[in-house]
């Protein structure tokens, strides 16, 4: 008798090689409140010297576990307190030094994002939140690979519709200043609902005030590992179907503990969460969109859609929380438009549109991301785009959120290319009929109930 | 530590001498092997203790799957805590 179950062997093997197994990220979480300076160039300085002192480690050992476990460790990241806190101690009116700071402390460590140029502003704005939000388009377009976030709702709050309507102005005007890559630098910003603090995951990554000094949080991957496994379930009952997603998010989700848990070791960094998400790429065979496909549905985005994406969204939580000692993020099925090669043959078909896109952010993780729009859409309707998915964030008590890129110039029928993890995005229509007057009301919507549940 | 060898590859003369050969040289001890032919394709599985290797692990990965690329094989070394976490409660 071997002393290992070969099957078992050639499965991880099989998974690995041929199924897109991977760790999607391993992101060191950062706290800058100490860095807070009334000299904008010392509080940089400070940013600096303390992202690239505390992650000065963090890719070797990322590169390190990915040769010893063989498993490919995808990106390594970092997130930092959202810099409104940070910068409002510094007398500035314009916040773009810190994301160049941020920045210069990526190309450092040489880590592949960095996360948190962000502002909470769910139920009022500070001078300071104001301010890094008006320095999002150059902070976002002056530098590389600086993500942004603003969250503007909450359960709790209820939506800041200032903030939504200052957010649509906002996109347009980053997409203006990115024109000449498609508006690139919208796929860097992220609009929350219920934002949470230890996400692991790009755009919206921020190290929340209530975490420590550091934290290592990890992201898993796997559609194509789900998408495997049901192919061998072909028929059966959908009971079948939520067990086998189980245990695949069971060992993928184990395989993510593993990695935080040595990362966490060799660094000698807190282990914070593994977020339990099934992140899409546009690589063939690493498709959400496939899965969905694979329970029956001839496209994704007919009927049918949304059920599916509930079932596996749920199946997946269900397998990972057992395989973790600690389950945070945004754990769930993501479905990114751009960078999911499945969604973007859907959407290229028509079947898939931004409505039915809404309906399924009703059950799954995040929200309406990665998806582009036509060039000309007005910052009113990218704001009451914002509003409706806040809304369901809200109501549900989940986090949603809003990654649009109005693509300056370009028409439903194109198509934008990002290239890498983020894919290519078909130009999708929106409603031509306008959403002025309400945006421009302003205000709160107020908090909703949390009893009388219908 | 201990840790999985996978080979996997067309049938041919000499696989197993070859893998172990590089092993020895690299005071590589094979605790346990287990070998098929599955549909066609020859796979071997081997449990050994890296402890005493003069490489870093990630160079022995690298020596091993260069050496079966020579072959026309593919050659993993994986550390055994991957295949335990994925597969026991």
């Amino acid at each position: 008798m071997p002393m290992f179950n070969q099957n078992e062997i050639l499965d991880t093997i099989h998974m690995i090689d041929q199924q897109h197994l991977d760790v999607r990220t391993i992101t060191m979480g950062i706290n800058l409140l100490e860095c807070c300076d009334s000299d904008p160039k010392v509080a940089c300085r400070k940013i600096y010297d303390k992202i690239t002192c505390s992650a000065k480690d963090l890719v070797k050992v990322g590169e390190d576990i990915e040769a010893e476990f063989g498993i490919p460790i995808v990106n390594k990241r970092i997130s930092v307190t959202p810099m409104a806190l940070v910068a409002g101690a510094s007398q500035t009116e314009d916040y773009t030094p810190f994301a160049v700071a941020l920045d210069r402390a990526r190309a450092e460590t040489g880590v592949n994002f960095i996360g948190g140029f962000s502002a909470l502003v769910q139920k009022g704005m500070t001078p300071a939140d104001e301010r890094l939000i008006h320095s999002i388009p150059s902070a976002l377009s002056e530098t590389e690979l600086v993500c942004g976030s603003v969250n503007v709702g909450s359960t709790k709050a209820g939506i800041n519709m200032d903030a939504v309507a200052l957010m649509g102005r906002t996109i347009k005007e980053l997409a203006a200043r990115t024109a000449d890559k498609d508006g690139f630098g919208c796929a860097k910003l992220v609009v929350f609902c219920n934002a949470v603090e230890d996400n692991p995951f790009m755009a919206g990554a921020f190290h929340g005030v209530s975490e420590g000094d550091r934290v290592i949080n990890v992201g898993v991957s796997g559609p194509g590992v789900v998408y495997h496994a049901l192919q061998s379930v072909k028929g059966q009952s959908f009971d079948v179907v939520a067990e086998t997603v189980k245990k695949t998010a069971f060992r993928i989700t184990r395989m993510g503990q593993l990695v935080a848990q040595e990362a966490s070791a060799r660094l000698g960094v807190p282990f914070g969460i593994v977020d339990l998400s099934l992140a899409p790429t546009p690589a063939v065979g690493d498709s959400v969109a496939r899965i969905l496909e694979e329970m029956g549905l001839e496209t994704c985005g007919t009927h049918g859609t949304t059920a599916a994406l509930a079932l596996l969204n749920d199946a997946v939580k269900k397998g990972g929380v057992m395989a973790s000692s600690h389950v945070g993020g945004l754990s769930g099925a993501f479905i990114p438009v751009s960078e999911d090669e499945g969604m973007i043959a859907a959407a290229q078909k028509g079947t898939l549109c931004l409505d039915k896109l809404e309906a399924m952010t009703c059950v799954c993780s995040v929200g309406l991301d990665m998806i582009a729009v036509p060039g000309d859409t007005s910052a009113e309707t990218l704001s009451a785009i914002i509003a409706d998915e806040a809304a369901i964030g809200m109501v549900n008590a989940k986090t949603t959120a809003v990654r649009l890129i109005p693509a300056p110039g370009k028409r439903v029928g194109d198509t934008v290319e990002f290239g890498g993890l983020l894919g290519s995005a078909p130009i999708m229509p929106v409603h031509p009929e306008s959403a002025v007057d309400f945006v421009r009301r302003g205000g709160r919507i107020p908090a909703p109930m949390q009893s009388l549940k219908n | 530590m201990r840790a999985i060898v996978t080979v996997i590859g067309k049938d041919q003369v000499g696989i197993i001498a070859a893998v172990c050969a590089l092993l020895s040289e690299h005071k590589v001890n094979v605790l346990d092997i287990s070998q098929t032919i599955l549909q066609e394709y020859f796979t071997m599985i081997m449990l050994v203790d890296a402890s005493q290797t003069d490489l870093p692990f990630a160079g022995l990965v690298k020596t091993l799957e260069e050496a079966g690329q020579e072959r026309g094989l593919v050659i993993h070394a994986q550390r055994e805590d991957i295949f335990n976490a994925m597969h026991r409660i």
